[in-house]
């Protein structure tokens, strides 16, 4: 039995739950089992997670789980994975489920592998792959205890319909008493968040200013893309914290990372390297991070990045 | 009043908010660090690497305790699972401000025995808050903060980028996916820290010549099975060389990525 916790937000499936199923369902196909959902809190259509293989959704609708706590939510999931006897607790390897992962993982006497990257090898037991040393190595771990907990790295799959809805059982664990109180969420609206993008359209020191970021944001806008930027840049206060990517900002990993004017100094590398396409615009053709790019363009960005821009428009026109 | 069910550890005084604050600290390899792999790909090679303390740790989570203790007053502690090669890192938190230090002897083979090992330790002493980095930047896990707030049957505040103490109850904003969630908790609590939460301190002479006499206590492990084995690794392939368009070209590189990489 593979248990898959899905997040929600608003009560809809995100993603990252998406994904979570999606490995889920793939694992329980691998391990001739099958995958059941775990759907907490508030939710508009926990059956939705049949469409991406779960054969049947727990769905834990008590009210003291509309708002996050990691530890009321790990002995809901830990209670399901009792329930259903499963082998393998699978979630994404995101803010809440890297806060849940090690509280499951503990209460499951399991051992807990983070951010994996592809379907475990079963041949001898549950040997699974994950990147380390960000994005320098991938690490082979094995897992050695009856269960195992896995979070799913963003990105690393891509959400498959595979079916329909899917029978939904009322769950109603045991729950301990709430310790932490949700005053409210904060939500940046309208752009797809960082961890989740697939285009990310990212800009360093080369752009001199803050004031300059117009062509940035318009040429994110014609892609649909998020936008980021390097460390400097948000230390100066140019771009806010959250777009900060790299070793000691965010982890991505989009299909397309465009970077502009940024020098591609190793702790900028470590947080896109695992970007499948790399788009270099810089002036320097010796800036490091032609290294790592797939395609570049050494030039100056600000005749180049507007030249793109158009591009991409006359694109969407001539078909 | 709080309406919480956070209870007290024994050693919180109501009357002064003195704050007893162990933080946790790990080394890494140094950011510049090339790594390469020894022993059949089984361990790290660590000729020639330069370790340095996890950089959330230091920058963010020990910060913050210090600045919590100089305005409550209170204690903050260094812990660390590793051997003696950590003291360097010991000395260096003992430095930038931290009053002393506690290493467990082991070399620990998961994050689990490390959450196990400062667990024990929590137990025995009488700390009001935890602090931990939001991650290492060598294994990316983020698993060992959880796992300790699930020993100690505490709360957990992940990834904080703002925590204010009023009275007994701490106010923290936590990332998440695009934004920003507000809470509010009790002590004790578990909480790892990212960036905006402090500013890095550098350590200056005073301090430097200070951490010398500090106490770091060595103590033995408790020792017990892993949960994991890191069994191997492998290095990427290296990338093939880049494509280097023409910026007058900007319509071919559309098309490039439309057709070729297939990414628009
Ligand atoms: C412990 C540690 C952790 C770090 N963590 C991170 C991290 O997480 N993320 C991160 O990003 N950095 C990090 N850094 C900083 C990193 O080392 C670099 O300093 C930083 O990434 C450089 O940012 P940049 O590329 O924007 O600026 P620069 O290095 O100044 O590069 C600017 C680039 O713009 C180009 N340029 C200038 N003008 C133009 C133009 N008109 N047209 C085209 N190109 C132009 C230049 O050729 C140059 O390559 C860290 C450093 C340390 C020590």
């Amino acid at each position: 039995m593979v248990l898959v916790y899905v997040e929600t937000t608003g009560g809809e499936i995100r993603k990252a739950g998406q994904e979570a199923l999606t490995y889920g369902r793939k694992l329980a196909d691998k391990a001739v089992t099958t995958c059941v959902a775990l759907v907490l809190g508030k939710a508009t259509d926990p059956a939705g997670a049949g469409r991406y293989g779960a054969s049947r959704v727990l769905h834990a609708g008590d009210g003291a789980l509309d708002a996050f706590e990691s530890g009321l939510y790990a002995s809901a999931i830990a209670a399901a994975a009792r329930q259903t006897g499963a082998r393998f607790v699978v979630m994404a390897h995101s803010a809440n489920g890297k806060s849940l992962a090690g509280r499951v993982a503990v209460r499951l006497e399991a051992g807990c592998v983070s951010a994996v990257n592809d379907l475990p090898d079963l041949s001898g037991g549950c040997a699974v792959r994950k990147g380390v040393y960000s994005g320098k190595a991938m690490a082979e771990v094995q897992v050695l205890t009856p269960v195992a907990v896995l979070t799913v790295a963003g990105n690393a799959i891509q959400p498959v319909v595979v079916g329909d809805k899917a029978p939904v059982e009322p769950f109603a664990p045991e729950l301990p008493a709430r310790k932490v109180r949700v005053k409210g969420v904060d939500k940046v609206e309208g752009l797809v968040p960082l961890p989740e993008a697939e285009i990310v359209v990212s800009a360093g020191r080369g752009m001199k200013g803050p004031e300059n970021w117009g062509i940035v944001e318009e040429l994110a806008r014609e892609l649909g893309a998020t936008t980021a930027c390097s460390r400097p840049v948000a230390d100066s206060g140019w771009r806010p914290h959250h777009e900060h990517v790299g070793q000691t900002g965010i982890a991505i990993r989009p299909n397309l990372y465009i970077a502009i004017g940024i020098s591609g100094a190793i702790q900028h590398l470590a947080g896109v390297n695992r970007s499948k396409v790399i788009v270099v615009i810089n002036k320097d053709p010796e800036a490091p991070f032609f290294k790592a790019a797939d395609y570049g363009v050494v030039g100056d960005l600000f005749e180049v990045v507007p030249r793109l821009t158009e591009a991409i428009r006359r694109s969407k026109g001539s078909h | 009043m709080s309406t919480f069910a956070g209870t007290k550890t024994p050693g919180f005084d109501l009357n002064s908010l003195r704050m007893n604050i162990l933080v946790g600290v790990i080394k890494t390899p140094d950011t510049t660090a090339k790594i390469a792999f020894t022993d059949n790909n089984t361990r790290l090679d660590t000729q020639g690497v330069a370790f340095i303390m996890n950089p959330y740790d230091e920058w963010y989570a020990l910060v913050r305790a210090l600045e919590i203790k100089e305005a409550v007053g209170g204690q903050v502690t260094l812990i660390a699972v590793g051997d003696a090669e950590y003291d360097q890192i010991l000395r260096k938190g003992l430095a930038i401000g931290a009053d002393d230090a506690i290493r467990i002897d082991t070399e620990a083979m998961d994050s689990f025995q490390v959450a196990r090992e400062i667990a024990r330790q929590v137990r025995a002493g009488s700390y009001d808050l935890v602090f931990l980095g939001k991650e290492t930047i060598d294994h990316n896990g983020s698993e060992v903060g959880a796992m300790l707030a699930e020993l100690l049957d505490w709360p957990f505040l992940s990834y904080a980028n703002k925590l204010e103490l009023n009275g007994e109850v701490a106010t923290v904003n936590r990332e998440i996916e695009g934004g920003v969630e507000t809470m509010e908790v009790s002590p004790p609590f578990v909480l790892s820290a990212a960036k905006g939460l402090a500013e890095q301190r550098i350590p200056n002479m005073r301090g430097i010549m200070m951490a010398k006499t500090k106490p770091l206590q060595v103590v033995a492990p408790e020792q017990g099975d892993a949960r994991v084995r890191f069994a191997s690794y492998t290095l990427p392939k290296e990338k093939s060389s880049v494509r280097l368009i023409a910026p007058d070209q900007m319509d071919e590189l559309v098309r490039l990525l439309k057709e070729e990489a297939k990414v628009l």
